[in-house]
């Protein structure tokens, strides 16, 4: 369903990587990989279409993801590296918020739900600004269980999260691509999924 | 569609609500630079009453400069932006509720305390009326051209400087017609020229500088 067919990124002067080729179908999970510097965010961000490739084409569905904006969007989420978390709104807001905003009808019961179920219950109602930076990262890693994308693009999702957090992520995924999810994901972690077997894609120049 | 700007909209007016700070700041800065200018000039009351609707002018100007920065800087920074730009919707859609939302909590301050502003320079009843409604149909335009400025000046350094440089000469207009229009009142010669001439760049600008923040905001972006 997402293409990526002979890929090219060049940052400044230095070619980052060329002639990448990978496929994601349903219930795959596709793991990018390589060395700090090797691209793998600008491989993300050109999949996000922040980026766009020196070469190549990315396809959703047999589209351009150019062409196929609003039908693109609407079935794919994405985590950064910035958690897009408020720190002015409390978690219960940041999430309310992103999910409106990105078009999900959510009542409060859900949002409330979701931050429970990563750990957040007890601070539903405090200024973002106040929670720690893996706790944070749980209000922004809480938009995945809302949202009905089937494509996660994830980078780095991993990081500054706990023991209880890294087990809870994995669990989320596993039951993401049970269901016909897909995801694009790059870690330092090793990733451990019952029942799934990541397919790698190494990043060389 | 309406309802993505609604939300932006609500969202943007209580993240203002908790940074009441940063609204003030800019009320402030407008009523003191208006209200250096006859300490520069003298107290001359004939003179200040000439100069009166222009100074108010600049003011809202420069005041609107110095508001632009929250405009999207801080979602830059904490990735909402990006978050943004990957929803289903336009990315008119939602820029138009931003500069909406700027213009609502830094615009429409400036055109409350105006009036006062204007009584301080000795503007008669007619000319502050005009004053008014000058800055309502003006404003919006400074929120509407400076977020083109804002947004090809994201996460530059020195981006807020390079923002007047940019913006500050796109101003003119809208300050040639505004201050125009008190000018007209005071001298009798009537504001509606100016006014619908003020009028006519809202609509437009309120037409084009979506596209063109849009297309910036994908430039600053990569």
């Amino acid at each position: 369903m997402l293409e990526g067919r002979d890929l090219a990124c060049v940052r400044g002067e230095r070619t980052l990587f060329s002639h990448l080729n990978f496929a994601l179908d349903a219930g795959e999970l596709l793991l990018v990989q390589g060395a700090n510097g090797s691209g793998k965010t600008s491989l993300l961000r050109m999949v996000c279409g922040f980026l766009t490739p020196e070469f190549g084409d990315i396809l959703w569905r047999g589209e351009k993801i150019g062409k196929a904006r609003e039908s693109y969007h609407a079935e794919m989420t994405y985590f950064g590296h910035a958690p897009a978390v408020k720190e002015d709104l409390t978690a219960t807001e940041n999430l309310d918020f992103a999910c409106r905003l990105a078009g999900i009808p959510v009542d409060s019961q859900a949002v409330k739900g979701a931050l429970g179920h990563l750990g957040l219950g007890h601070c539903l109602h405090l200024p973002a600004r106040s929670l720690s930076q893996g706790q944070r990262r749980r209000v922004a890693l809480s938009r995945l269980l809302l949202t009905r994308a089937r494509l996660w693009v994830l980078d780095e999702p991993l990081t500054a999260l706990d023991q209880a957090a890294l087990q809870l992520v994995q669990s989320l995924l596993g039951e993401h691509l049970q269901a016909g999810g897909m995801a694009l994901m790059t870690t330092h972690q090793a990733v451990m999924i019952p029942g799934v077997e990541p397919r790698l894609l190494p990043l060389k120049a | 569609m309406l309802q993505i700007v609604n939300v932006v909209l609500r969202r943007e007016l209580i993240l203002a609500m908790r940074r009441r700070g940063d609204v003030l700041t800019v009320l402030f800065f407008f009523v003191i630079v208006a209200s250096l200018f006859p300490l520069g000039v003298g107290p001359d009351p004939k003179l200040l009453r000439l100069m009166g609707g222009g100074v108010v002018w600049v003011s809202a100007l420069l005041a609107a400069m110095l508001s632009l920065g929250r405009l999207f800087a801080s979602d830059y920074a904490d990735g909402t932006l990006e978050q943004l730009i990957l929803t289903p919707t336009p990315p008119v859609v939602w820029i138009t509720g931003k500069i909406l939302a700027h213009w609502l909590v830094s615009g429409v301050p400036l055109i409350l305390v105006a009036p006062i502003l204007g009584v301080q320079f000795g503007l008669s009843g007619e000319a502050l009326l005009v004053l008014v409604v000058s800055l309502l149909l003006g404003t919006p335009v400074l929120s509407l051209i400076g977020a083109i400025g804002a947004a090809l000046t994201l996460g530059l350094r020195g981006g807020g400087v390079l923002v007047s440089l940019l913006v500050l000469p796109l101003y003119i207009p809208v300050l040639i017609f505004g201050a125009g229009a008190v000018d007209g009142a005071m001298s009798g010669l009537g504001a509606e020229a100016h006014l619908s001439l003020l009028g006519s760049i809202l609509i437009l600008a309120f037409i084009l500088t979506p596209w063109a923040v849009s297309a910036a905001l994908r430039i600053s972006i990569e």
